[in-house]
């Protein structure tokens, strides 16, 4: 089976003490090839673990993953990361971050270069090839790891919150690249993230997660990624659904976090 | 109580270089950087930085005190000197009949001690003295000296007289000191020309067999060789221990071990290990290296950002390769910081370890001037060792700043 499966995946933690975390609760998806997927959630639902088990740096206590048929076991480059922030190589020039993926896989200069220069063109960041990574702006910086990514041409790739550190202005222009490459590369995309809005401007499908144990609440269908695709992402947000689906998934998170509050004050 | 004084000098010293710094900026206009447009600089470390007047003032103070202190030539002002020049007392004796006589010493204090000239009375004495040293003055005929410039004195007292004092013996021999004054001795501290002249003539000739560069690069190059092997040895070791859990609980114990111990409480034992030659001495400043360096490589493989890592394996990268192009790439600033020290803990041991035993360095050339008491060379010694450390120190940081451009940027 083509795509991204994950099937009954459990993760349960010991504690030092004894008892155990069950972080997540067999969660059950599927994602074919060239979807975009977000997943949102209140904080401590499990969604970073479950992009970690996906990435292959966690190992789940129950479940499997598979992609396009073979099971998931570590890490790889067909599953392509990008972080928060902080993951950048300072020691290397933008060029040689871009490049990564290819030189380690020990390809030759003249095959590489032309698509690392390429993907720098369409992140904007030509001009910027042989600057020093703590010479960029932290919005540059994400630009240069989603070029990265691409670069290494994943299967997958599977985003932490990869906009969470950028003010409001740069994550508008950045969403507008995303779905922009999203689009033009057709890759399949699991992207996290806290903000209701860019969940659902990017998401052509959406899980809300809910914590302990942390488990799939529900799902939708949206039709904003595909709009965005064509038209400036501020009309998009002024589509009538789209007001009305955030109030619904914000009410839902708003709804869990008081639950887990409420379960938090007896104990205290 | 000379003591105070002098600490009383210098902070007098402190507070009006700083009045006269003052006084020369006013009315300047003030730099419009940054830094200087903050008005909060009072708990904002950031915003202050070294003022370089002071620190001229400061060595200035310095050169000036032990200029004043020790007679230099270079220096207008100076302390009290030990007398020089003619001085005299008068006395009253005793004869065996109970007669009494007056007498007068003359007495010439000067660095060579020669007579004054002039008759001698049958009651009058002169004396040549050196300065700074006593002398036993021998009066006519057997009479008992009873006072002295109009003091009663017995053996064992003293009475203070001008430019100096007189004592009497437990024998009844009158003795007389000079004024000593606050200058030091060339052999407690000798002056900064003596110091200076005393470079330039080892310069020129060399010091115990062997020229000054000798001296100083022999230190150089066992600390080199020291640093070198420690750096060898401890780096990998630092890396094996943040990066395997068996290499770390196995040498965490020996490691948290030794760290402490300093390296000149290893010097004995190294001495009967590896005798006092060349081995000795590298293996000590090995020792010392290692831990440091073993130290610091462990703490840059814990400092990598998982992150870093992660995306590494992300793209493709095998162990190896994430240890070549990710970990020791990251470690490299933590690893500059544990060779700054390092250099500097080996540079220390080294001239610990040459006062021990050595034929030539920079710390056998202390030692060997200090037991016969030239204490020029001593502080020759001192001030060289000192600049060479601070210019080891310079130089790793200029390495730092080109080979870790992005040390405490990302």
């Amino acid at each position: 089976m083509s795509g991204l499966t994950l099937n009954n995946i459990s993760m349960r933690f010991d504690l030092p003490n004894g008892s155990h975390v069950q972080a997540l609760q067999d969660v059950s998806l599927h994602l074919a090839k060239g979807e975009l997927l977000s997943v949102l959630g209140p904080s401590g639902c499990g969604k970073t673990t479950l992009l970690n088990i996906v990435a292959g740096f966690l190992a789940p206590t129950a479940g499997e993953i598979t992609l396009n048929g073979h099971a998931v076991r570590g890490p790889d480059a067909e599953r392509g990361m990008v972080f928060q922030e902080g993951a950048l190589f300072e020691w290397m020039n933008v060029r040689d971050n871009v490049s990564f993926g290819p030189r380690m896989a020990g390809r030759r200069k003249a095959d590489y270069l032309p698509e690392v220069d390429r993907l720098l063109e369409i992140v904007g960041l030509k001009d910027f090839r042989d600057k020093a990574i703590y010479e960029l702006s932290g919005g540059m910086q994400q630009r240069v790891a989603l070029a990265r990514c691409l670069a290494n041409d994943p299967d997958v790739i599977l985003m932490d919150e990869p906009l969470g550190a950028l003010d409001a202005l740069t994550r508008e222009k950045m969403q507008a690249l995303v779905l922009k490459l999203w689009k033009e590369t057709g890759k399949t995309v699991m992207l996290i993230t806290h903000s209701v809005e860019e969940a659902l401007l990017l998401g052509e499908r959406l899980i809300v997660m809910a914590p302990r144990p942390g488990r799939i609440h529900k799902e939708y269908r949206l039709p904003f990624a595909e709009l965005g695709a064509g038209m400036d992402l501020r009309e998009v947000k002024k589509h009538p659904d789209f007001g009305t689906t955030r109030e619904d998934i914000l009410s839902m998170i708003w709804n869990m976090e008081e639950e887990i509050m409420g379960h938090m004050e007896p104990a205290s | 109580m000379t003591g105070i004084a002098i600490l009383l000098v210098y902070v007098l010293a402190f507070v009006l270089a700083a009045a006269a710094a003052g006084l020369l900026r006013r009315g300047r206009a003030r730099r419009a950087d940054f830094s200087s447009l903050k008005t909060v600089t009072f708990g904002d470390e950031s915003a202050i930085r070294p003022d370089r007047l002071a620190s001229i003032a400061s060595v200035v103070v310095i050169f000036l005190l032990w200029g004043a202190f020790t007679g230099s030539k270079l220096v207008p002002l100076h302390v009290s000197g030990p007398f020089a020049g003619e001085t005299s007392f008068t006395y009253q004796s005793e004869g065996t009949g109970g007669q009494l006589s007056d007498g007068r010493v003359r007495i010439t204090v000067g660095p060579d001690g020669t007579l004054p000239a002039g008759a001698e009375t049958s009651d009058d004495v002169a004396v040549a003295v050196q300065s700074g040293r006593n002398k036993l003055i021998q009066l006519p005929g057997d009479a008992r000296v009873v006072s002295v410039n109009g003091t009663e004195i017995a053996p064992g007292g003293a009475v203070p007289v001008e430019d100096g004092t007189v004592s009497m013996t437990s024998k009844g021999t009158l003795s007389f000191a000079a004024e000593r004054g606050l200058q030091m001795e060339p052999i407690w501290l000798p002056s900064p020309e003596a110091v200076v002249g005393r470079f330039i003539e080892i310069m020129a000739n060399g010091y115990q067999n062997y020229s000054l560069w000798e001296h100083i690069g022999a230190s150089l190059l066992r600390v080199l060789a020291g640093f070198t092997l420690g750096a060898l040895v401890g780096i990998p070791l630092g890396y094996a221990m943040g990066l395997s859990g068996w290499f770390r609980g196995w040498f965490d114990p020996i490691v948290e071990f030794m760290r402490p111990v300093p390296p000149l409480a290893l010097i004995p034992l190294v001495i009967i290990w590896f005798g006092i030659w060349e081995t000795g001495k590298v293996v000590l400043l090995f020792l010392a290296a290692l831990w440091v360096m073993a130290i610091a490589a462990r703490a840059g493989v814990s400092g990598v950002r998982i992150s870093k890592i992660h995306a590494a394996y992300s793209l493709g990268a095998s162990k190896w390769q994430i240890l070549r192009h990710v970990i020791v790439p990251n470690s490299l600033p933590e690893i500059f910081t544990g060779a700054r020290v390092a250099m500097g803990v080996c540079w220390g041991t080294v001239v610990a370890a040459e006062l021990v035993a050595a034929q030539m360095g920079a710390g056998m050339m202390i030692i060997a001037a200090a037991k016969f008491q030239l204490t020029d060379i001593v502080m020759m010694g001192i001030i060289l060792i000192g600049l060479i450390g601070f210019g080891i120190d310079l130089l790793m940081r200029q390495a730092e700043t080109r080979l870790v451009p992005w040390k405490g940027r990302s």
